[in-house]
Parts: structure tokens; C-alpha cells; sequence
């Protein structure tokens, strides 16, 4: 596919290895924030080339992991409400919730599609008059704004059985709680390629600036991943922290405000609880008063039930980049792809489960 | 004048179903031994040894660019058999139908079955057709078994899978598996995609006349892709198998739709190919048996047999890295994060 | 954390400024194609751009320049690698 081969040629990538081998001039830890990153990482073997000195953790960026488990529960008893068809992207299917997961609801006989977008949720509303379509809203912002756009269409189609159940969130909160927490030392982070496509890159700037963090925004193939490294690299080794953008055939300074607009015409900020960093304020995104009908929670009268995480599960840790999947007693143990204790392990890009899809031992 | 349906009274044993045998089923499946439509099919005067499998078929949807699910019973089982360097002789076609299913339907599937059986040249001898109440069925279900028999001097399994030994695989991964899931609602995708769904055992008996002693392994990789397959034949041989990650084929359109669902061609079922475990020496010699036949043209030899750990599949990938190959857990999903 | 691939638009229709009716274009890859909204991209495409793809919507139109420069950068990188270190 053109723009997605030329960056993965190997021509191109074995002279990058190399460059990133002298480029690791001092000891090193980067944090890929974004779960894509995390598992193109892994499937091109990345870490089994990483130069002596460099270390790679894995960030809060797999919007699947960070879902709370009472928002889970929450999706699940949306599912079992008679006459309710949900929505999901298929990453939720299998996430677990405190009793269970969608895939079991569905087992018992809930509504469950799985779309690729969420005008497919909106479209099955259309098609299905007598039932309620809640589209689960999960993901940051390069999502939020597809979302936004389907309400919207679903406003002016004045379709009316259609509602969201949003637990979009934003980044820059839990990366400033990360980098607030003195039990997380990292040195770089390599931003998430197609968030920064939205909110543009220079939004990380402040984190360069703040703390000293040196900034790559990073593409998704083998060349764009090494060139991210080699120059969080040499930020750290001349001690010259900023923010630089190797992905510019998708990501510009300022981002795209057509698709911000959007979003800030339909969701405004909320507090918002995160798996393993606990709620942060503003760091969610709530439909405005103004698109209430299309907003499953003011519609259902949902209350989120507090619910304490599974004995023993490091997801918290792992998500926060202070403990690595390995560490966690539960890891290949109890807690595999095929019976998932935390999140980390369920959605494909969970740290958890790359570690256990391409880099057991 | 609505559309004829199936009715209960069409799995009652009686009239009804007589009917059904008569216009349908002999109609297109017809040869001595169904015809005699006796509780169960005598096979005279078989020498050797017998390979016996059965396989259930639930797919949906039930008609697919490449196939449907008549085609994919019959090219299954005879896969199945010849995966253990049987030679098909026999199948039995198994029908569980859901009340208000479609005749016109079921009479393209069983000319769709009744073509692959004669393209095959392997007949359906015996059948059993059953009906169960709307809503607690899928349209369609059908269970094929199969007998085959194995020449003497053949000895197929994953167990004999040794260390040197080359992996061969017949062409393309994942064009099943990504043309049946691009047919979901809510997941439509258009373009050239087609199931590589067909019967592979020419292609085994054409491989086995050359090589009986040198082709150790053979395994076809339905569900769960050739990640799973290869696992099972790392875990049952205890060796490590090394893929190389630019040697695995994947038509571009499939490759295309497996980016834009975040999917990966490896986990995809295919019913069309099989992994072939060949002793070092006469791989090429298998790789240019395969290329002479139109199901294997497309092959390509994807790792080797190594005894570098054990028990699992690794890929050496672009960057000179590698990366570990699990099974599948749980149906591949789209997934957009 | 976010899926997205780039695509050829083919077909374009709507207009820019009017959310009131459909904003979708045809994209295709590879022989494979899908129709996709064009409500929140950043800069409208024309037919033959590419643009990037996320859960069914357009969210960025690829600068040709932009991805030229972009891959001469990592071959100019790949480049300045002294050969004997690859051998």
C-alpha cells in the first residue's frame, strides 16, 4: 500500500537500526504512550534490536485498558436492558468487566453488533426502528471526533432511537499525572502518531518545556518507529529536550480544526476515572446539555457503581509504565489472552497481551 | 406467489421428506449406493488403511464471493482426509435446516455441493436431513464426514515434523477468512475478495507419488490461521519453527483489508491451503510439485524447523528482530484502536 | 491507540460547508475500497489524494510534499550510515 510499504522496507530499516545503535549515547527510558505503538513495536521485533542503555515502556494509550471496570459494568447492564442493541468497536467484546464481559452478555442473549465505525451504529438505528442503538463510545481524540460527527448525522437525519455512552478521554491529563508521579522516571515518550493528527503537535510542547521530557510524534511503520527512537535519542544525549514530528505526512503543528470544532460543538470536558491512574479531572469528554438526547447516560439514568479491581492484577501499574507485564504475578499465569483478568491482557493492544502475543520468553 | 420454505413437515420422516430426498438430493447427488436409500452405505471389497474424519459447517453468510457453505463441506472433509495422505473415497452430507429456510436456497447449495463432489470425484453416499423450529437454527447447518484410505508406505503426521525440515506453504494467507468477515454488517468492505475455498487432495496425492518419504507433515489452516497450525505442529513436534516475516504471501487486497481492520493475515482462516513439513533436500523438488498444480502455484517456502527453544513459532523480522507467534484466543475481531 | 491507514479517494461528494447533506468519498487500497465520511477532515481532498482513515472517517488529506520530504528525510538518515556498518 502506497505511504505504508516505502516505510517498511527493510533497505530502509537496517540502516536505521544502526543509526539508532550509535545514536543511544547514554541509558535511556522512552514510553510509547499509544497502544498501536506498543503492538507495531512488538511486531516488528523492535525490542529484540533495542541498543544496550534503551528501554522501552508501554503508556496509558490503549483506550480499551484504560476503560474502568465500573464503566464496564456499566456497558454490560446497558446490554441486558430489553429492547437495547449496543454498538461496540470490537476491541470492548472482550474486556471484563467486575461480573463478566459483553461477550457473555451476548452469550446470554444481548444485542451486541460489532462495527467498524460509528455511523455503522447509526445506520443500524435506521434500520431497526424498534429498538435503541447505544453506540459505546470508547477512545481518545482522533476517535471523538468520528463520534461527534455521528451525533450530529444522527441530529440531522432526526434519527431518535440512536444514543452514545461516551467515555472519550484526552491525553495530556494522564501524561501529566504520569510525569507528576516520582515512581516514573522516563526520559522520552514518543507521542501518539494519529491523536497528534487531531490535537497537532505542538500540543505536546509544554511537556518538553515542563519537564524536560524529549518528544518525538511518531508513525505507525518500521522506518517511523526507529527514526522516533534515534532522535529521542539524541535529544537525551545532548541534553536538548523538545518536541519533534517524524509523522508530518499526518500530523502538522497545529492539528485539524475542522474535526476540534466538532468535537467542542457536541462533548465538553468532564472528569473522567481511568483504569489503574483513577479519576482525573477534566480529562473526559461528556456530551453537552444541548445534544442530551443523544446522550445514553441522561437518557438511561446511569450510575456508575464503584467497583474494587481483581486481588493481584497489575494493570494500574502496567498502565502507568511503573511495572512491566512480567513483573505482575498474574501474567501468563492466571491471567492469559484466552481467560483475561485485567484489561491490559484483553484488548489486542494492551501491553499485556503484546507481551504475551510476541514477546513471551 | 411467496417464496417456497422449508417446513417442519420437511424433517418429519415422512411424506414431506421423502419429497425432499427424491427432487433434491437425488436429483443432484445421485449414484448407486445413495440411491439405494438404506440406513447406512456399504463400502465392498476396500483394502488398506482407512482415514475417517467428520467437520461441522455454521458459516455466515452462507453464500460468499468464491463459495458457499455446500462447497466448503465438501472441500473440508476432503481436505481433512488428505491432510493425512488419504485419498478421498466417500462423504456423508448431514443437513440441519431451520424452519422457513428457503428451498431455492438449499437447491443452490446442494448443486454447489453436488458440483464440488463431481469436480472432486468423491460422491455423498449417505445423509440425514433434520428440521428444527424457526429461531433455533441458522438457516443452515450442514455435517460432513469422510473416508478415505492411505497407501501403505505413507505415514503423515504433525509428530514427524523434524528439525531442518522446511515449511511450505500452498499460497495465499487469509482470503477466507477476510472475505467472510468483510461480509459482516457493520464491517463491509468492498472489492476483489474471495474465499480460496477448494479441495487439496490432487495437489497431496501429486506431492505424495514423488515424495512418500519426504513430506513429514501436512495440515490445512482453517480457523485460527497458520499461526495456530504452526503452533500445534511446534507444540506436537517440540521444535521451533523460524518464519520469515517477508516470505509469508498475502494477496495485496487482503493485506489492504486486514490494515484498515487492524487484523493480522496470520490468524485468518483459509480453506484452500496446507502447510507441507518437507525434509531439507527435497523441498524444492516439493515447491516445484506444488507450482505444477493450480491449487499450489502461488507456494512459497515460509521458515524451517529449528531446535533454537522449543515448541513455538517466531518470526525473523525486517528490522533483523524477531517476535513470538501465539495461537489464536478467541474469534479475530475488527478492531480500530 | 488509534487505527488509521492511508487510502486513495476515487469519489468525493457533498460540500465543505454544508453538514446538512452527506460529506463521503470513495477510497481504495490495493484492489480493496469503502466509503467514507468527510465531516471532520482537516483540508477537503480531491479525487487521486489520499487521505487517512479512522473508523470509517477521513481525518487528515496527505500533503504529497509532505510524505515526499518525509521519506527522502529517512533515506537521507538510512544514508549517512557508513556502509561497512551493515555488512
Amino acid at each position: 500500500m502506497k505511504y505504508l510499504d516505502e516505510y517498511r522496507d527493510s533497505s530502509l530499516a537496517r540502516p536505521l537500526v544502526e543509526a539508532l545503535k550509535t545514536s543511544v549515547t547514554k541509558p535511556l527510558r522512552i514510553m510509547e504512550v499509544c497502544g498501536s505503538h506498543t503492538m507495531a513495536i512488538f511486531r516488528n521485533g523492535i525490542r529484540s534490536i533495542l541498543p544496550r542503555g534503551m528501554e522501552l515502556i508501554s503508556g496509558p494509550g490503549c483506550p480499551v485498558c484504560v476503560t474502568s471496570s465500573a464503566h464496564m459494568d456499566a456497558f454490560i447492564s446497558m446490554a441486558d436492558e430489553p429492547g437495547v442493541r449496543l454498538a461496540i468497536f470490537g476491541d470492548l467484546f472482550r474486556v471484563p468487566g467486575s461480573n463478566g464481559s459483553l461477550a457473555e452478555a451476548s452469550s446470554r442473549g444481548a444485542k451486541v453488533n460489532i462495527v467498524y465505525s460509528p455511523m455503522d451504529g447509526l445506520e443500524i438505528a435506521r434500520k431497526n426502528p424498534d429498538e435503541h442503538v447505544v453506540f459505546l463510545g470508547v477512545g481518545f481524540e482522533t476517535t471523538t471526533p468520528t463520534i461527534a460527527a455521528t451525533i450530529l448525522a444522527a441530529k440531522n437525519q432526526q434519527i431518535t432511537n440512536f444514543t452514545v455512552f461516551s467515555t472519550q478521554k484526552t491525553m495530556l491529563p494522564p501524561m501529566r499525572a504520569l510525569l507528576d508521579d516520582p515512581n516514573l522516571k522516563i526520559d522520552g515518550l514518543i507521542c501518539p502518531g494519529h491523536v497528534s493528527s487531531i490535537i497537532g503537535s505542538s500540543v505536546w510542547e509544554p511537556l518538553a518545556d515542563e519537564y524536560g521530557l524529549a518528544c518525538v510524534v511518531g508513525g505507525f511503520e518500521t522506518a517511523d518507529l526507529l527514526k522516533s527512537l534515534i532522535l529521542l535519542a539524541r535529544q537525551v544525549g545532548e541534553g536538548r529536550p523538545r518536541v519533534e514530528n517524524v509523522y508530518p505526512r499526518a500530523v502538522s503543528p497545529e492539528g485539524n480544526l475542522r474535526a476540534r470544532q466538532m468535537v467542542e460543538e457536541i462533548f465538553e470536558p468532564a472528569d473522567m476515572e481511568w483504569r489503574g491512574l483513577g479519576i482525573l479531572p477534566g480529562s473526559g469528554l461528556k456530551i453537552r446539555d444541548k445534544y442530551c438526547e443523544f446522550d445514553a447516560e441522561s437518557r438511561f439514568d446511569i450510575r456508575l457503581q464503584a467497583v474494587e479491581e481483581p486481588k493481584g492484577c497489575k494493570c494500574g501499574e502496567i498502565l502507568k509504565g511503573i511495572c512491566s507485564p512480567r513483573e505482575c504475578p498474574l501474567f501468563d499465569s492466571r491471567c492469559t489472552p484466552a481467560n483475561p483478568i485485567g484489561p491490559c491482557m484483553v484488548s489486542s493492544e494492551g501491553t499485556c497481551a503484546a507481551y504475551y502475543k510476541y514477546g513471551r520468553e | 406467489m411467496s417464496e417456497k420454505t422449508i417446513l417442519l413437515d420437511h424433517g418429519s420422516g415422512g411424506l414431506a421428506s421423502q419429497k425432499l430426498i427424491s427432487d433434491l438430493f437425488l436429483k443432484h447427488l445421485d449414484n448407486p449406493i445413495l440411491r439405494s436409500l438404506e440406513d447406512s452405505a456399504i463400502l465392498e471389497n476396500q483394502p488398506g488403511r482407512l482415514a475417517f474424519t467428520t467437520d461441522s459447517y455454521v458459516v455466515d453468510p452462507i453464500f460468499f464471493p468464491g463459495g458457499d457453505i455446500g462447497k466448503l463441506a465438501v472441500h473440508g472433509t476432503i481436505n481433512d482426509l488428505a491432510m493425512r495422505g488419504a485419498k478421498p473415497l466417500c462423504l456423508s452430507l448431514g443437513l440441519i435446516l431451520e424452519e422457513g429456510f428457503s428451498l431455492n436456497d438449499l437447491e443452490l447449495i446442494i448443486v454447489s455441493i453436488s458440483k464440488a463432489c463431481n469436480e472432486a470425484d468423491v460422491p455423498v453416499v449417505t445423509g440425514d436431513t433434520k428440521v428444527v423450529p424457526r429461531g433455533k437454527g441458522d438457516k443452515i447447518f450442514i455435517n460432513t464426514s469422510g473416508i478415505g484410505f492411505v497407501a501403505t508406505d505413507i505415514s503423515i503426521s504433525s509428530q514427524h515434523a523434524k528439525e531442518g525440515d522446511k515449511v511450505i506453504l500452498s499460497g495465499t494467507m487469509g482470503d477466507h477468512g477476510i472475505t467472510i468477515m468483510t461480509r459482516q454488517a457493520g464491517i463491509s468492505v468492498q472489492g476483489n475478495l474471495q474465499s480460496d475455498t477448494m479441495p487439496l487432495h490432487r495437489l497431496v496425492e501429486k506431492l505424495l507419488k514423488e515424495l512418500p518419504r519426504d513430506v513429514h507433515t501436512l495440515r490445512d489452516p482453517t480457523r485460527g490461521g497458520v499461526a495456530s497450525t504452526l503452533n500445534e505442529i511446534a507444540e506436537n513436534s517440540g521444535l521451533c519453527i523460524e518464519l520469515s516475516d517477508e516470505a509469508l504471501p498475502v494477496r495485496p487486497e487482503v493485506a489492504a483489508a486486514c490494515e484498515l481492520l487492524g487484523l493480522e493475515p496470520l490468524y485468518l482462516a483459509n480453506e484452500g491451503k496446507c502447510l507441507a513439513i518437507v525434509s531439507p533436500e527435497k523441498a524444492e523438488q516439493a515447491l516445484e510439485i506444488m507450482h505444477g498444480t493450480p491449487e499450489g502455484a502461488d507456494a512459497v517456502i515460509i521458515g524451517t524447523l529449528t531446535a533454537t527453544g522449543s515448541s513455538r513459532v517466531i518470526i525473523n523480522t525486517p528490522v533483523g528482530g524477531t517476535r513470538v507467534v501465539s495461537p489464536l484466543h478467541g474469534e479475530p475481531l475488527p478492531r480500530i484502536c | 491507540m488509534c487505527l488509521a491507514i492511508p487510502m486513495r479517494v476515487t469519489r468525493v461528494e457533498g460540500d465543505p460547508d454544508d453538514f446538512t447533506i452527506s460529506q463521503v468519498a470513495t477510497v481504495d487500497a490495493d484492489g480493496i475500497s469503502k466509503e467514507v465520511r468527510l465531516d471532520i477532515v482537516d483540508h477537503w481532498p480531491n479525487v487521486g489524494d489520499y487521505v487517512i482513515v479512522h473508523a470509517g472517517f477521513a481525518i487528515h488529506t496527505l500533503v504529497e510534499e509532505e510524505a515526499k520530504k518525509n521519506i527522502a528525510l529517512l533515506k537521507e538518515l538510512a544514508d549517512s550510515m557508513p556502509q561497512e556498518l551493515l555488512t
